[in-house]
């Protein structure tokens, strides 16, 4: 567990405990004790054009203790409260699974757990961080480190030089907590920065050192990206001013990562501020691709049910209104096939570095 | 080659003639016992216990007597005792302290198949045909060799008459092997003991189960059954009146076939036709009588003997299309809400008891009225059971939930029917109901789940059933509609229940939530705010919003009783503190005191009142016989000596 500075404890634990007052005084005034948690949901959000990012409105859940319905959460939530009170007042960061142990027992006379899974325990400590506005590092949680990187990047973490060069094709593991205090970025002369959705395509292209041939930063988070990786990737954006693009594979899913790295996600959209990247690019693979670049039909697969409610579900977003993004969409859904990222490997095993990569970004073929 | 087989002789008509010859009942059904219910030897000795038992009842009950009947099941070995799931053999004996039959009736009714009260009559009875007591009689002459043994008495002044008899097969005649008179402790009554092949198991269909349901669908009959294991099982009587008499009706012209009307017309003691048609058939008045002989262009005054043919069928035809009113419904006795409350109350154990009686409805020309009840529920010992003190779960673990059927109990005339559940209409109106309507969990096409007991009794003068062995009750469409429309209201009710329950558990719930959550959220204040809180204080200024939340002491009343059944009439409610509705009253005092006010005035309305035989220990009523007393109940009738105890 990480030491940590001193300085923002203070405001944070007193948030905590505000926690405890908000009971105390409702008690006191014989009221039913109520927590007011930012609704996180797509009723909530709202998507700002001119800053391109996905906000988060108003709009305000109360939980009350005295509420069938809510009387658990409630409960959970002043658990929680509790634990993370207790991080901040040991200067440990934990993660959320042992948060999950630490608050979870049998209630007294009774069988029942305060927890009956981690799922219970994971959103009350997004709630307290909305409804306390104070980020997850701040509360001392992170989460497991999930991505990697490798490129011409040299970082200082807990004094350690780390240079992404010289770490093999296994390349840096992202840490959870990427802000300036836990991990500084000492020197990077990339050119761009290369998100790519899955591990195996990482690994393809660094085993093929193509971040060595095109000046790049290789970063994946195996899937959807953890905030570790999606927080990197902005400051690297931001800090050393690289331009950003995403390969993802070609479904409904591969786009919303897209636009969660772009603009944000709706679930944390409370974030978007520190995690968007809204010049962000959309490289591949697109419905357009396997025309382009002679991908027979057979690598296809067939859109389910799912992957066709989905895709009309991202054509009423927002984000997803312009035009190309709307021809996009109705291309895939007009062929009824996704292609994965791995069927390139149908043309030849390096035909991602070989092919693929150089002439997109020869011919700057993206979507923005 | 192989030689080729001789040629029979060809047979000739005069041989093929003089082979055949007339076959008797008896030999017919010697080859087919089957149809009587004697397949198996299980079955066999529940058919013989079945067929006296009955024939006990409806000659009590007939001669307005309140049936008081004993059966004794003793394993017979040849060699040494033999343990009662082994033996092969059995003595059945059944006393009843009824009318008794006069010395000259006693062979026929035990020994010639399809002698009878019942069969010419349309009469509510169990039994119907008169095949009955003589098959099993028969039965045991075929399996044991042993004749049936009668004693009975007519009353304390006669002599009690012992017979030994058999059937002769070929002649369907009773051949009597002793005849004597004896001393018999019984002042009146009928004892029948017969020598059978069966076997004994307990369980579905057993005599156990028999004598079982027979006592919760006639709960106004004391039944005393000694075990092959020697041990005596007593079902008191908890009901002390006699069923109404059922009246005997005239058929209705809607319910006879052409053939039957023939029969009709030739067997008529009337001299002209519209006298027959008037004084034949139910509701057919002389003057319905003349206008349907005019509608069939016959004169009134033709001889009813004289009509064939065209002719015959020209009235028979106008009969059916003339619009007559449905038969009379006094001909039905039904058990009764009361009755079967008392009987489900007695022998199942419940939370929750309901009954509905169905008004009479008609098939075929033949009246007939539906009744169903309700046990539901595992009866307050098990609610009051703490449950086993279960350890908190791990992640992915769950409590397992049993999840049992219920349980469909049948009867046709207040005789239990045990096998062919699902052939029997009954149950497929059961299957028909939508049980999820009244919060019960019920799969597609399968019986609702939860801890009940399903009552249905088809009460009739003529119950169609689907064979000969009295099984399963036919499928008619207006029966199976009028079960459908009672379990709808059983069911209704049990919703009511059900909800109110429900309520006041959630309430409880409520309660208990807040009063467990309490305790974690102060802890976590106290711990939150560094040990300067006062804990104990924040718990109780919480315990008191919660007591306002959840209604204070509505929420207690709710807890605890509030008044009767409300809105549920003829139902019992049984709960760890109390009874409440209509409960009757066990004569060994064993029904709780019934609790709140509402609940008393329905009680007094509703219980009939206690009989001073109910009082009579069962011990002393076996020795003296509980004639008199309780023969003196339905004073305008006189106590008939006729022999009616005969059939199936």
């Amino acid at each position: 567990m990480a030491k940590i500075a001193q300085s923002r404890h203070t405001a944070v634990a007193k948030k905590l405990i505000g926690v405890a007052d908000t009971v105390v005084t409702a008690a006191e005034r014989r009221q039913d004790p109520m927590l007011s948690i930012p609704i996180r949901s797509l009723s909530n959000v709202t998507f700002n054009p001119r800053k391109g990012m996905i906000e988060m409105g108003r709009k305000k859940q109360a939980r009350s203790f005295f509420n069938v319905g809510m009387a658990k959460k409630f409960m959970q939530t002043v658990l929680v409260a509790d634990a993370l009170e207790e991080l901040q007042r040991a200067n440990l960061t934990t993660s959320l699974r042992e948060i999950y142990y630490r608050t979870k027992h049998t209630i007294k006379d009774s069988n029942e757990n305060t927890f009956d899974t981690q799922n219970e325990s994971d959103p009350l400590i997004e709630d307290l961080e909305v409804a306390l506005e104070a980020l997850r590092e701040e509360l001392h949680v992170r989460a497991e480190n999930a991505g990697s990187i490798v490129g011409p990047v040299v970082f200082g973490d807990d004094g350690d030089r780390v240079d992404c060069t010289r770490l093999g094709k296994g390349g840096y593991s992202v840490p959870s907590i990427v802000e300036p205090e836990y991990l500084e970025i000492r020197t990077c002369t990339a050119d761009f920065l290369l998100l790519v959705e899955k591990g195996t395509q990482w690994n393809r292209l660094s085993e093929d050192k193509f971040w060595r041939r095109y000046n790049c930063v290789l970063l994946t988070g195996n899937g959807q990206p953890p905030r570790g990786v999606r927080r990197l990737a902005r400051r690297l954006h931001e800090e050393k001013k690289l331009p950003v693009y995403v390969l993802v594979d070609n479904d409904p899913w591969g786009y919303y990562i897209y636009s969660v790295v772009k603009q944000g996600s709706i679930n944390l959209a409370f974030e978007s501020n520190r995690m968007a990247i809204p010049k962000a690019k959309f490289i591949g693979l697109s419905s357009s691709d396997p025309d382009r670049y002679g991908l027979p039909r057979n690598v296809g697969i067939k859109l389910n049910e799912k992957d066709i409610d989905r895709a009309k579900e991202l054509l009423d977003y927002d984000w997803f209104k312009k035009e190309a993004w709307q021809k996009e969409i109705k291309r895939m859904l007009a062929s009824g096939l996704k292609y994965e990222l791995d069927a390139l490997a149908n043309k030849d095993f390096q035909f991602l570095t070989k092919k693929y990569l150089p002439r997109k970004l020869k011919e700057k073929d993206w979507l923005d | 080659m192989p030689p080729r087989p001789e040629p029979v002789p060809a047979v000739t008509a005069a041989e093929m003639g003089a082979r055949q010859r007339e076959i008797s009942v008896s030999e017919f059904f010697t080859k087919n016992r089957h149809l009587l219910g004697f397949d198996s030897p299980r079955k066999s000795l529940l058919t013989c216990v079945k067929e006296a038992v009955d024939n006990s009842l409806d000659a009590s009950e007939e001669a307005g007597i309140l049936p008081e009947v004993t059966v004794k099941l003793e394993p017979v070995s040849t060699n040494g005792s033999v343990a009662p799931s082994q033996a092969t053999r059995f003595r059945v004996t059944v006393v009843d302290y009824g009318p008794g039959i006069v010395r000259e009736q006693i062979p026929p009714i035990f020994a010639k198949l399809l002698y009878g009260s019942k069969f010419h009559r349309l009469r509510m009875s169990r039994g119907q045909q008169g095949i009955g007591i003589s098959a099993a009689g028969m039965y045991a002459q075929l399996t044991t060799g042993k004749p049936v043994q009668i004693i009975s008495r007519t009353g304390p002044k006669k002599p009690a008459h012992y017979f030994e008899v058999q059937i002769d097969t070929k002649k369907n005649e009773p051949r009597i092997l002793e005849k004597k008179q004896v001393d018999w402790e019984s002042h009146r009554g009928t004892q029948v003991t017969m020598e059978i092949e069966g076997r004994y198991q307990k369980g579905r269909a057993s005599v156990d189960e028999y004598l079982e349901l027979t006592s919760i669908a006639n709960p106004h009959v004391h039944l005393v059954y000694q075990t092959p294991e020697g041990e005596t099982k007593d079902y008191p009587r908890t009901y002390n009146q006699l069923p109404v008499p059922p009246r005997e009706i005239k058929p209705h012209p809607y319910g006879i076939e052409f053939g039957m009307f023939l029969k009709m017309l030739h067997d008529t003691k009337s001299h002209w036709l519209s006298g027959f048609l008037a004084g034949d058939f139910s509701r057919v008045s002389s003057a319905l009588a003349e206008e349907i002989c005019k509608q069939a262009k016959i004169p009134p005054h033709t001889r009813p003997r004289d009509l064939h043919g065209e002719r015959a069928e020209a009235l028979y035809k106008t009969l059916q299309a003339t619009k007559i009113m449905a038969p009379p419904s006094n001909c039905l006795s039904p058990i009764g809400e009361q009755a079967i409350l008392t009987g489900l109350y007695k022998q199942i154990k419940g939370d929750f008891y309901t009954a509905v009686t169905r008004p009479t409805a008609v098939y075929r020309g033949n009246p007939f009225a539906i009744e169903a009840g309700l046990a539901f529920g595992k009866g307050p010992e098990a609610a009051a059971k703490k449950p086993e003190e279960a350890a908190p779960l791990a992640e992915g673990e769950e409590r397992e939930e049993e999840s049992e059927l219920a349980r469909v109990i049948r009867y046709a005339n207040r005789v239990p029917l045990l096998y062919q559940q699902s052939a029997c209409s009954t149950f497929k109106a059961v299957l028909d109901t939508n049980w999820r309507t009244y919060g019960i969990a019920q799969s597609k096409g399968a019986l609702p789940a939860g801890p009940m007991v399903i009552f249905v009794h088809m009460a009739s003068v003529w119950v169609p059933f689907t064979s000969e062995s009295k099984e399963a009750i036919a499928d008619y469409d207006e029966i199976r509609k009028e079960i459908r429309l009672a379990l709808q209201e059983c069911g209704r009710r049990l919703g009511g229940f059900l909800r109110r329950r429900e309520r006041a558990k959630s309430e409880f719930r409520r309660r208990n939530i807040f009063e467990l959550y309490i305790e974690e959220v102060a802890e976590a204040c106290g711990r939150l705010k560094g040990g300067t809180l006062n804990v104990g204080k924040l718990k109780d200024q919480l315990q008191k919003i919660a007591m306002k939340r959840t209604g204070g002491e509505e929420t207690d009343q709710a807890l605890g009783k509030s008044g009767g059944p409300e809105g549920l009439p003829h139902s019992i409610i049984v709960t760890p503190e109390g009874v409440e509705g209509a409960v009757p009253l066990l004569p060994d005092g064993g029904a709780p005191a019934p609790a709140g006010d509402g609940a008393m005035g329905r009680l007094s309305e509703m219980t009939p009142p206690d009989k001073p035989a109910a009082k009579t220990p069962p011990a002393a009523r076996h020795l003296k016989g509980s004639g008199r007393r309780a023969g003196a109940k339905p004073a305008g009738r006189k106590t008939r000596t006729r022999p009616k105890r005969k059939g199936k």
